[in-house]
């Protein structure tokens, strides 16, 4: 015999669960909390550090690092002067809410502003994982081509921020073709209130913007 | 591959199911959303993969996928969002909402009883 039942019931609620204490977590002591995801290689490491580093005893930043492997990031968010967890995932392409609640109790929460979770390189996965997060920054660098707007739409879709990162190398005549205007009109068209900055974490050229963004954040939690 | 961790979350939740209602499952259908990003193929690899050995092992998952609507603001009519054409078929605007993105959600499961 054969019997159907409706369940209509939300898959990844485990995750749901975690992501909800880690937000409780975040609303009750006062922190701004940005899940950062994008590919493997556009920055967001460096982008946090000098973000670390021009806010300085203005805006207090911890750090949460997912890795497959190495506590590389981690050490090079310390050496910016900012506190920071790695966790590694040990083969996972994304971070999950369970994790993040694991070692949130062992930051410094306390002294901090703003809590940056910086994701495992990845355009995919990370944005269909909710962490508990304020809200998600995406960011994309000029060498990874002007289409993975159209090509990864979930990510753009749901961030609050996009930073074009390396900004620089398109100043250098003939090194990457990429049309940022078309990269800011499919974001806008996924995402109509989606905020833009056009950084490059090298030469520090945008910073001001992004930083200010930042501060306004803070001050509005 | 975060099918593999959706695949997880779905054996529990059929197994649980399964305790309750003391069937086998045999089929379940799951409904997601375009930013779920799922992939049917990997989704039931990876659930085909990890079902072995359990009650669930050979029972057949069925995708079914609820594209992106936007609303026309000019017309009001609402159609599935295409990123490639994003305008409205009916009169041809291009000035829409994105209405929010399905859910990603166990929606039936079938079991043989008795």
């Amino acid at each position: 015999m054969r019997k159907k039942i409706d369940v209509r019931k939300k898959i990844l609620s485990a995750n749901e669960e975690y992501a909800l204490q880690n937000k409780h977590f975040m609303a009750r002591h006062n922190k701004l909390c940005l899940n950062m995801i994008s590919s493997p290689g556009s920055g967001k490491t460096t982008i946090l550090a000098g973000t670390i580093n021009r806010l300085k005893g203005k805006v207090r930043i911890g750090v949460i690092e997912g890795d497959i492997k190495t506590d590389i990031d981690a050490e090079k968010i310390r050496a910016a002067g900012a506190p920071a967890i790695q966790i590694e995932t040990q083969g996972a392409c994304h971070l999950s809410a369970q994790q993040v609640n694991k070692v949130l109790k062992n930051l410094p929460t306390a002294n901090l502003d703003v809590i940056f979770i910086e994701n495992v390189g990845n355009l995919v996965c990370p944005s269909a994982f909710e962490l508990g997060e304020t809200a998600k920054v995406a960011v994309l660098s000029v060498a990874e081509g002007d289409d993975k707007v159209v090509k990864y739409p979930a990510l753009f879709a749901k961030a609050k921020v996009l930073l074009i990162n390396k900004i620089d190398l398109l100043e250098a005549v003939g090194q990457v073709d990429f049309d940022i205007e078309k990269v800011k009109a499919d974001a806008h068209r996924l995402n109509s209130s989606i905020e833009i900055f056009q950084v490059s974490a090298k030469t520090g050229q945008g910073f001001d913007k992004w930083c200010d963004w930042l501060v306004k954040a803070v001050e509005s939690l | 591959m975060h099918e593999a961790m959706v695949a997880e979350s779905l054996l529990a939740a059929i197994s649980n199911e399964a305790e309750k209602q003391g069937g086998k499952p045999i089929l379940a259908k799951v409904s997601c959303g375009t930013l779920n990003a799922i992939n049917d193929d990997v989704l039931c690899f990876a659930f085909e993969a990890i079902a072995t050995g359990t009650l669930c092992e050979g029972m057949t998952l069925e995708v079914i996928h609820r594209p992106m609507q936007g609303k026309c603001k000019s017309c009001g009519g609402q159609f599935g969002f295409d990123i490639f054409n994003p305008r409205c078929p009916d009169c041809s605007e291009s000035d829409f909402e994105l209405l929010p993105d399905a859910p990603l959600l166990l929606e039936t499961i079938e079991f043989e009883t008795g």
